[in-house]
């Protein structure tokens, strides 16, 4: 039984390098490891072949690249040699931006997308969202305007910064 | 029976959803500026997302052996229930079918419904129902941005130009007959009630007037009850399946593919 457990342990961390490689379609820079949408993997052995489990949540309900990510997860494993792939999503407990990891954060703002703030921050109704402060991605700046709620995908927002006055997105804290 | 509740109940969260993303949606290429193009479209996203959970779980009831709802019709997908069910089959209360009109018309609908789902979803997080207990949270955080979004422009329109506010005055006499519906719970809300997984609406009601006159009161229009609106006469019947005329023509487009190719696929 200890035997086992080892074999599927090492199965596992495999699994986990090899999803590090699986990118955001949208946001490529950004692997589904950074963007803490993997919840859990799970490995079972039958018949010699083993059944892989990736439990994934959605960042986003609409998110159109959801479709993709469970595409592209399958390919990976396969081209890896793991033909028998279980994709199961959760919704509970929610995504939040929370769960991206900081190197995913600091791997956005490298690609110039404002990363997003600690949830506790916005995440509100109130009007105006006068008291968020985003930092400008190019120069640092905290002296920057929103321009739209809603940027060139549902996860962002549109941002100028009044400093070097470039434009830039704002991946909003959700 | 309780299936039977919890599958209405489930479509009626669905429909919603579906029918006010589609009427977005017609938005798309035609809105006033690219940013807000982008943003109401994005909206239409986020509520198809929420619609295709609720299908995906309502299918999933459907499917599941049951005498009273799922005898004989076959393998229900999330596809089949939006494409392939009749204009009294659906179960979206009339706000949301309501004609896109104006910008401002547009706006105060979205306003309107995001108040309520709102506070509908923060209570649907506490259903004893874990499936719509989890769809409920998820949704919540996006009809969040909802809510911050249109109420912004409920202020820009009210508190902006003659012009913008007269249009945006145009729009409250249109669409206030159909607030009262969000708060008359149909048969399978109620019945949702005592089962314990469902939301009582007409117990939102005070906190949804509350927000909206927080909201009125800086776009400097009046209480949304009062002017000529005290009791005014509220349309009801969409959640019984009972439409305006405007819900045909919606999913005339809707479903015109799967209805003249069925099955079709891209």
């Amino acid at each position: 039984m200890a035997d086992v457990n080892t074999v599927t342990n090492i199965s596992v961390q495999k699994i986990w390098s090899i999803l590090g490689e699986v990118c955001d379609p949208e946001v490529p820079v950004l692997s589904v490891i950074d963007l803490g949408i993997i919840r859990e993997v799970k490995v079972t052995t039958a018949n010699e072949a083993a059944l892989v489990e990736v439990v994934i949540t959605p960042t986003y309900s609409g998110c159109p690249a959801m479709d993709v990510i469970r595409m592209n997860i399958r390919m990976e494993l396969l081209q890896h040699d793991y033909k028998n792939v279980q994709i199961t999503t959760v919704l509970s407990p929610a995504w939040t931006t929370d769960w991206m990891t900081e190197a995913g954060k600091e791997k956005l703002k490298a690609y110039g997308i404002a990363p997003p703030n600690i949830k506790q921050q916005v995440c509100n109704t109130h009007l105006f969202a006068e008291d968020e402060a985003v930092q400008c991605p190019h120069c640092n700046s905290y002296n920057t305007r929103r321009i739209s709620e809603f940027g060139s995908t549902a996860c962002k927002s549109l941002h100028q910064c009044n400093d070097c006055q470039e434009p830039f997105d704002y991946f909003k804290c959700h | 029976m309780t299936k039977d509740i919890l599958y209405n109940y489930t479509m009626h969260l669905a429909d919603n959803a579906l029918i006010l993303a589609q009427r977005n949606s017609e938005w798309c290429g035609h809105g006033p500026v690219l940013e807000q193009d982008i943003a109401i479209t994005n909206i239409s996203l986020d509520l198809i997302g929420q619609a295709r959970s609720l299908y995906q779980y309502a299918a999933e009831l459907i499917n599941a052996p049951s005498p009273s709802i799922g005898g004989g019709r076959g393998e229900a997908t999330e596809d089949s229930l939006a494409y392939l069910r009749d204009v009294r089959q659906y179960k979206n209360c009339l706000l949301v079918e309501q004609p896109n009109g104006d910008w401002a018309q547009t706006i105060l609908r979205q306003f309107f419904f995001s108040t309520y789902q709102y506070l509908l979803y923060q209570q649907l997080q506490k259903s004893t129902d874990d499936t719509l207990a989890a769809i409920a949270e998820k949704s919540l955080k996006e009809v969040t941005y909802h809510v911050r979004w249109s109420s912004e422009w409920v202020v820009r329109l009210g508190d902006g130009t003659p012009e913008s506010h007269g249009r945006l005055e145009n729009a409250l006499e249109e669409l206030w007959m159909y607030t009262g519906e969000l708060f008359a719970p149909a048969t399978y809300e109620a019945e949702a009630v005592t089962a314990g997984f469902g939301v009582e609406v007409s117990a939102l009601k005070a906190a949804w007037e509350q927000k909206v006159n927080e909201i009125f009161g800086e776009a400097t229009l009046p209480d949304a009850a009062a002017g000529g609106r005290e009791g005014i006469y509220m349309q009801t019947g969409g959640k019984e399946g009972v439409h305006s005329e405007q819900l045909g023509y919606i999913l005339a487009e809707l479903q015109y593919m799967q209805r003249a190719y069925p099955g079709a696929e891209w």
